[in-house]
């Protein structure tokens, strides 16, 4: 009590002349442990600031690089579907015919050979198909316009440059003076690129499209979510409402969780070992593929629908065992009901996941080069991230432009996939 | 085609017998439900259980045998001069029979014993989806018949459907664990075909890697050899400069968006990191291979080092910036799981926003945190697309991350994307390393899960 009251006495000395709470070594410290409070809170918004800006740099990359794989260069010919070429299915004559007229300039052969690189090797087919299915065309002149080469279009998007020494640039004087000549003619345009949304994959990048994926990944999510979705709610459904807690539950427990923490390409070796080596069932194929996808997104798809169950509050299932219901009635009739939104999100969230994800379907041959639109479940078949990941392989700089347009295709996917999640959840989210 | 058209059977017997059974249990009764045991509609479905559960379980059974099953049949049909080899030319044959069978071209020109076969094969499963059409209708139509006969008042159909009911969703509970078992062993069962041929201490500590094997005995340069000490270490180079980037800049996100930022700002910034969280790894992979390591490589180069166009440092960054977001949103849970009383007690002593965050909070959160990191280190040594396509393919054994490394989980990819002999060391290997990465991924994941568990009780 008396050294209270001492020290009381000498603060109120110190304080006639200045304060001890304004002493020059008590406001150094105060400076310090402020500028301390800025520093970490400047830390915190940097590390929201880097996470940030990462996110705008991917995608800016992703779309600066790939917004240009929509627009295809077109080139104009004056095609005369003349009989004999026609019957000896000669249209590659044909195509180069017309090429020729329109560069009056090329007369040599060496000039003319290289003027044959102009157009996509996809053009005489082109032109084949649009005369089966008009047979009525043949001996007329027709105005067509068909694929250019993918380096020429790369050219006129400025992707090659005019002021590289020849030795070093992709095309020659030659094309280029061929490709003016076109341009100052009209014979160029550049047009919505269709083939990239109603093709299958090609070595050529100008008659390469994503179709054969999309059927591929949407093959792949229906074996998954037809497996995943029901098995997942029942498993979730026993252990959240019937389960007896014990040894066993637990380890079931411990294992979902585990399951989900388990690196994708296990899932792949799984596969792999058991789905293509015990049962022999095809390389390649969306049923596979959907398979290991479902034991994948098993545990995300359990885990979202137990906390859905968990958050219907205990008086429904009361209420509904007081006046009679069995316990299976019970949860058909209430509890699943009401717990169905939570569900329905977190299945769409795990199905976003199973379609962005790459690595399972490497391992069990999902990756070959595919021409043909899959038709079916045991078809050899590729899906959207894996053609990402053989498009990115590609040396040609139109590939690169055609894989940042795969992406963008991908996450316009996966965008729309969890705004329906998000609506779902702020639509149906409940209070109790 | 038959299967569909048996499926699509099933589905209607199940329905009318659902009528079936429900009409004739209110029937049964002239119409007073109350008389009877169960409610109708139970009756109903026991009808229908009755009449597609045998049938669907006899197409499972069917579905998973078939195959073999024929392809004994056709292959004991077979002269011995073909089938008396081993079982790499018995294997072999198989697979020209199904080829052959399924209209794949063959290289070679085919054995018209295996043309033959093929067309027996072919045969033999179309008269098996046939017999298949024809007995599980037969048994759908009489387990319906069956059902229906027994529908009566005192039938305790509830209890029947409730307990069949029961059994299918244990069952579907222990699809988890039947993953587990399945993935276990068959890592295991290739791994020990793997470690038949290389000495595991071998593979385990030594130290150079290179799996091409020598085609012939006289091949130079392909010495299979299978020592995995650079693999680990470039995992463990390429995991470190990710956690370098992602448990920083995770953990500070998360301190800030928890404590810091306002609620307004936080609407706005969780979902910029649920994005990051939500995008694809192939598309990391490919931002990494195509913009950040040309980016990395001329900032070193400008600064006079030697940076491999496949650097570690590249692929390591990347991989970081994806698991920010699985960083933050763990650490951010066990931030806000410290309770409010302790921040208010450090406040009340006058202590600062960073002092209480620094001296209370985190030491309260820190077990989580640990957590969390090793969750995050977890799937860092797991990811697989970003560094196949960011990383290198040559076992360097180096510490610099200048230099090109490569992973467990880049190796298993590409020795087992195309084409592949399934006895070959080389492609056991894979295997092998499979198993390494999950026994160390499942132990980080099982030790942090544990003590999340724990931390978790300590102030509810």
């Amino acid at each position: 009590m008396t050294d209270l009251v001492e020290q009381d006495t000498r603060a109120m000395s110190v304080a006639v002349t200045k304060s001890r709470y304004q002493s020059e070594e008590f406001s150094a410290r105060l400076r310090r442990r402020y500028a301390a409070e800025r520093r970490f809170r400047i830390a915190g918004m940097l590390a929201v600031g880097v996470a940030s800006l990462m996110l705008v740099i991917l995608l800016g990359s992703i779309v600066s690089k790939g917004y240009t794989a929509f627009w295809q260069a077109q080139i104009r010919l004056e095609v005369t579907l003349d009989k004999q070429h026609v019957e000896e299915r000669n249209y590659t004559a044909l195509v180069r015919q017309a090429l020729y007229a329109q560069v009056p300039a090329a007369t040599d052969r060496a000039t003319r050979r290289s003027l044959n690189d102009l157009l996509s090797s996809g053009a005489p087919y082109e032109l084949e198909a649009m005369v089966n299915a008009n047979p009525s065309l043949v001996g007329t002149t027709q105005t067509v316009w068909v694929r250019a080469d993918d380096e020429i279009d790369q050219f006129m998007k400025g992707f090659i440059r005019r002021d590289v020494p020849e030795s070093e640039r992709r095309l020659n004087d030659v094309k280029i003076a061929a490709i003016d000549a076109l341009v100052a003619n009209g014979s160029i345009r550049s047009t919505f690129n269709t083939t990239l949304f109603t093709a299958g994959d090609s070595r050529e990048p100008e008659q390469a499209g994503i179709l054969g994926a999309v059927v591929g990944s949407a093959l792949t999510l229906v074996v998954t979510m037809l497996l995943s979705v029901p098995i997942g709610i029942a498993a979730a459904v026993y252990l959240e409402e019937f389960a007896p807690k014990n040894r066993w539950t637990d380890l079931i427990e411990v294992n979902i969780n585990n399951l989900a923490a388990v690196p994708s390409i296990i899932f792949g070796l799984l596969g792999l070992a058991v789905f293509l080596g015990f049962f022999g069932l095809p390389r390649s194929a969306p049923l596979v593929g959907g398979l290991v996808m479902a034991l994948m997104t098993l545990p995300v798809i359990i885990i979202a629908s137990r906390v859905a169950l968990k958050a219907v509050p205990p008086s429904i299932r009361e209420a509904a065992l007081g006046v009679g219901a069995s316990p299976l009635q019970t949860v058909t009739h209430h509890v699943l009901p009401l717990a169905l939104p939570g569900i329905l999100t977190g299945t769409i969230i795990g199905m976003a996941r199973a379609l962005g994800e790459t690595a399972p379907l490497l391992m069990i041959g999902m990756v070959a080069f595919i021409v043909d639109i899959p038709g079916g479940l045991t078809d050899s078949a590729t899906a959207i991230p894996v053609q990402i990941y053989m498009w990115a392989d590609s040396p040609e700089r139109a590939f690169t432009e055609r894989t940042s347009a795969a992406i963008l295709i991908l996450l316009a996917f996966l965008i729309l996939m969890n705004g329906l999640a998000v609506f779902l959840r702020k639509k149906f989210e409940r209070r109790w | 085609m038959q299967l569909t058209v048996l499926l699509i059977i099933l589905a209607l017997l199940t329905v009318i017998g659902y009528q079936m059974g429900r009409s004739r249990a209110v029937a049964s009764v002239g119409g007073r439900v109350v008389e009877l045991h169960s409610v109708p509609s139970y009756h109903g479905f026991y009808v229908a259980l009755w009449a597609g559960l045998p049938a669907l379980l006899l197409f499972a059974f069917w579905g998973a045998s078939e195959g073999w099953l024929v392809m004994q049949m056709v292959l004991s049909g077979l002269p011995d001069r073909l089938v008396n080899g081993d079982a790499q030319s018995l294997g072999l044959l198989r697979a020209d029979i199904l080829n052959l069978a399924h209209g794949v071209a063959t290289g070679r020109e085919p054995d018209p014993e295996v043309v033959a076969a093929a067309e027996r094969y072919l045969r033999l499963h179309a008269l098996g989806d046939w017999s298949l059409l024809v007995i599980g209708c037969c048994i759908a139509i009489g387990g319906l018949l069956y059902a229906r006969g027994r529908i009566d008042p005192d039938l305790r159909a509830r209890n029947r459907v409730e307990r069949t009911v029961n059994i299918a969703l244990v069952i579907c509970s222990l699809v988890a664990i039947l993953t587990t078992i399945g993935i276990v062993l068959s890592l295991l069962f290739e791994a020990i075909r793997f470690f038949a041929v290389v000495n595991p201490l071998d593979f385990l500590f030594g130290t150079h890697w290179s799996p091409q094997m020598a085609m012939r005995a006289d091949q130079v340069g392909s010495s299979g050899s299978f020592g995995a000490i650079p693999l680990f270490a470039g995992t463990l180079l390429i995991t470190g400069i990710a956690m370098a980037v992602a448990v920083p800049v995770g953990l500070m996100a998360a301190i800030f968006m928890s404590e810091y930022a306002s609620p307004g700002l936080r609407t706005w910034l969780k979902p910029i990191l649920e994005v990051l969280a939500g995008i694809p790894t192939v598309v990391y992979g490919f931002f990494a291979a195509l913009t950040m390591a040309p980016f990395v490589r001329d900032v070193g180069n400008s600064l006079g080092l030697s940076v491999s166009s496949e650097s570690a440092l590249a692929a390591g960054f990347v991989m970081g910036v994806m698991i920010i977001p699985f960083v933050s949103s763990l650490s951010d849970d066990v931030i806000n799981a410290v309770p409010q009383s302790l921040r208010d007690g450090s406040y009340g002593l006058g202590a600062t926003k960073s002092e209480t965050i620094r001296l209370v909070v985190l030491p309260a959160a820190l077990p989580g945190i640990v957590a969390a990191v090793m969750l995050a280190v977890s799937r860092a040594i797991g990811e697989t697309m970003i560094v196949t396509m960011a990383a290198g393919l040559t076992a360097n054994l180096t510490a610099n991350p200048l230099d090109a490394v490569t992973t467990v989980t880049t190796q298993i990819a590409t020795l087992l994307v195309g084409d592949q002999e399934f006895d070959s060391p080389k492609t056991l290997s894979a295997f092998g390393l499979g198993l390494v990465l999950f026994v160390v991924t499942l132990t980080l994941n099982m030790v942090a899960l544990r003590v999340v568990q724990k931390y978790r009780e300590k102030y509810d």
